[in-house]
């Protein structure tokens, strides 16, 4: 860059100039990272003004209704719930299982590359085409019907990606002494893995399973295909009986809402009381998914400070 | 004792069997998906051309005079995506090389678990918000664009995937080595010059990688463009204009009540393979890209 005609006051000139570059580059960047977070902060003021007044125990404890001060989210919020458990017993156990068989036993041949190329990509798809999956296969063919079952069935294979790679990355991070030491005592490979890997790796495990919940729980558009209804004036059975042998799973084909289908139910109505409305609605699910992320950054850094291997 | 080994090892056998089973589950996924979409597809192309379905510039599957051309689809889905990369792209590399070459490491830990938040906000709530928040705002400054339009949406997605693309980004430029680095400072060069000249392009293959996923989630995007982008398919690239993309004619068709069956039924599966191929051969090429870097160091 420098050439031999140029003077000193060139040189410094050109020097300044690069400095100014890289401090006005600095600020740039700061600026860029922080719009992400001027963003999230209007959409909570936002949501604040329109649904605060809305939020109170009538809120929670109402069906839906033609008249907005009426409505609530007592069938959203109870089918939320009930969905996750379904997601969760989905993908949790499937997803852990993978996770260990492609860390642990899986030997270096196409099977295995196959199912790692298969998992990047399904990572990839739409959730929409999930809900077009569910809709062929768990509706029409399995017959299962738009129930909570299908939704949840859905929603957990949607983030059975996000559960394996959690479990790989937090298997891998285990030194393979530990392996080593519990082999030279005689242990088997599966009593290595339950008793040592599986323990050791818990908090990153959690982490990626609550991460992938609270993706779940904001998840509509797969929902929304499968056939979950918009109003919904009745609650799913109760999972507890009376009568022996006191567990009904009944619910599980009992049609359902969820929060995200609820609100966009409310977003797409003219009237501006279902507006207040579905801002209300939002500021549960952004606290839902706020405290679920907030939770599982609070996990990763603690059990990142505290095992040093 | 030879007993109760042998029988540890049966337990052994069955146990990897499961595990097995499980990870070969997620192929079964794949393969449902493919089977399903391309099973209802076919029974729609039964009474539909292909050529039709791909030329055409109509799409008005539910009139009396039924047109299936998916054009209109298309040009929605592409305008909203461009004008979400157009955000996405430049601010999520921007604070890439911030956090990987600028940033202390005080901002650094803040920054991150915003980013991650932004991300898992759900989209439905992103639509309220350019429905009800942006569009009445650039209504103010544009003053013919619509109640629903593709510009409002297209932003608010664009923050939505920076994410994305800055981490995946930022992922890239760290796996550069140090030394690399070291070799331009020594040069005299200041750190504007390193990230841009000697960090961007050896991480090149790795945000190339983060561009296209970023491009992926955009096309793959739903809920946002559903609310504030319309329900109205058009062939236009006005982005002031009402539109519909494929993922939202998925989601305005299954809220009515269509028979099982149907051509109408049908086609949603159309649309999702068309949606499905982008998709895909977004994500291949992606999975090139990032299989590059591997290669590189």
């Amino acid at each position: 860059m420098i050439s031999e005609g140029q003077t000193i006051v060139q040189i410094r000139r050109k020097i300044a100039f690069n400095k100014l570059r890289d401090y006005l580059f600095s600020i740039i960047g700061l600026v860029a990272t922080l719009i992400g977070f001027v963003l999230l902060f209007t959409l909570i003021i936002d949501l604040l003004i329109d649904g605060f007044p809305r939020l109170g125990w009538q809120f929670f404890t109402s069906y839906p209704s033609r008249f907005p001060e009426k409505a609530g989210i007592l069938s959203a919020w109870v089918g939320t719930t009930l969905v996750m458990v379904v997601t969760a017993a989905t993908a949790v156990p499937l997803g852990i299982a993978t996770g260990i068989y492609l860390e642990e036993y899986a030997k270096r041949n196409w099977l295995t590359h196959l199912i790692e190329i298969n998992m990047n990509n399904l990572a990839g798809v739409p959730s929409i085409i999930y809900g077009l999956l569910a809709l062929g296969l768990f509706v029409y063919f399995f017959k299962f019907g738009e129930s909570i079952l299908t939704g949840g069935l859905t929603l957990g294979l949607l983030i059975l990606p996000m559960v394996v790679i959690a479990t790989r990355e937090s298997i891998r991070a285990i030194p393979n002494s530990i392996r080593e030491a519990s082999y030279a005592l005689g242990a088997t490979k599966w009593q290595t893995v339950k008793d040592h890997i599986l323990p050791y790796s818990m908090g990153g495990i959690l982490t990626g399973m609550i991460i992938g919940l609270s993706r779940a729980i904001g998840e509509t558009a797969p929902i929304i295909t499968v056939g979950a209804l918009t109003f919904i004036a009745f609650l799913p059975s109760s999972p507890v009986t009376a009568e022996f042998p006191f567990l009904s799973f009944k619910w599980l084909f009992d049609p359902f809402t969820v929060m995200p289908i609820q609100m966009f139910n409310w977003v797409s109505r003219p009237q501006k009381g279902f507006h207040l409305n579905a801002a209300a609605a939002g500021i549960i699910l952004l606290i839902m998914t706020l405290v679920m992320n907030g939770f599982a950054i609070y996990l990763r850094h603690r059990f990142r400070k505290r095992i040093k291997w | 004792m030879l007993k109760r080994r042998s029988i540890q090892k049966i337990k052994e056998r069955v146990i990897e069997n499961s595990l097995l089973l499980s990870a070969l589950s997620s192929i079964f996924v794949s393969i449902a998906i493919v089977f399903v979409l391309f099973y209802e597809a076919a029974a729609f192309f039964k009474g539909v051309s292909v050529w039709e379905f791909i030329t055409g510039r109509q799409w008005t599957p539910l009139f009396a005079q039924p047109k299936f051309g998916i054009l209109p689809l298309v040009s929605g889905t592409l305008l909203v995506t461009s004008i979400a990369v157009a955000v996405a792209l430049p601010i999520g590399l921007i604070v890439a090389v911030y956090l990987s070459e600028y940033a202390p490491f005080k901002i650094k830990e803040v920054a991150k678990p915003i980013l991650e938040i932004l991300a898992a906000v759900p989209t439905v709530v992103y639509g309220y918000f350019a429905l009800l928040f942006l569009t009445p705002i650039l209504q103010k400054f544009i003053p013919n664009l619509s109640g629903f339009n593709a510009l409002s949406p297209g932003i608010i997605m664009g923050i939505m995937i920076i994410p994305y693309v800055s981490s995946v980004s930022e992922d890239a430029m760290k796996a550069v080595p140090m030394h690399i680095r070291e070799g331009s400072y020594a040069m005299g060069a200041t750190k504007f010059q390193t990230a841009f000249r000697v960090v961007i392009p050896s991480a090149f293959s790795g945000i190339a990688a983060a561009f296209i996923i970023g491009i992926s989630r955009a096309i793959g995007e739903t809920m946002v463009v559903a609310i504030a982008a319309g329900m109205m398919p058009n062939w236009t690239w006005n982005p002031l204009e009402p539109i519909q993309t494929l993922t939202a004619y998925i989601v305005g068709v299954s809220l009515g009540d269509l028979p099982h069956g149907t051509l109408e039924y049908q086609t949603i599966f159309a649309a999702g393979v068309t949606l499905f191929l982008m998709t895909l051969f977004l994500n291949i090429l992606g999975f090139w890209f990032r299989k590059r870097i591997r290669e590189v160091y």
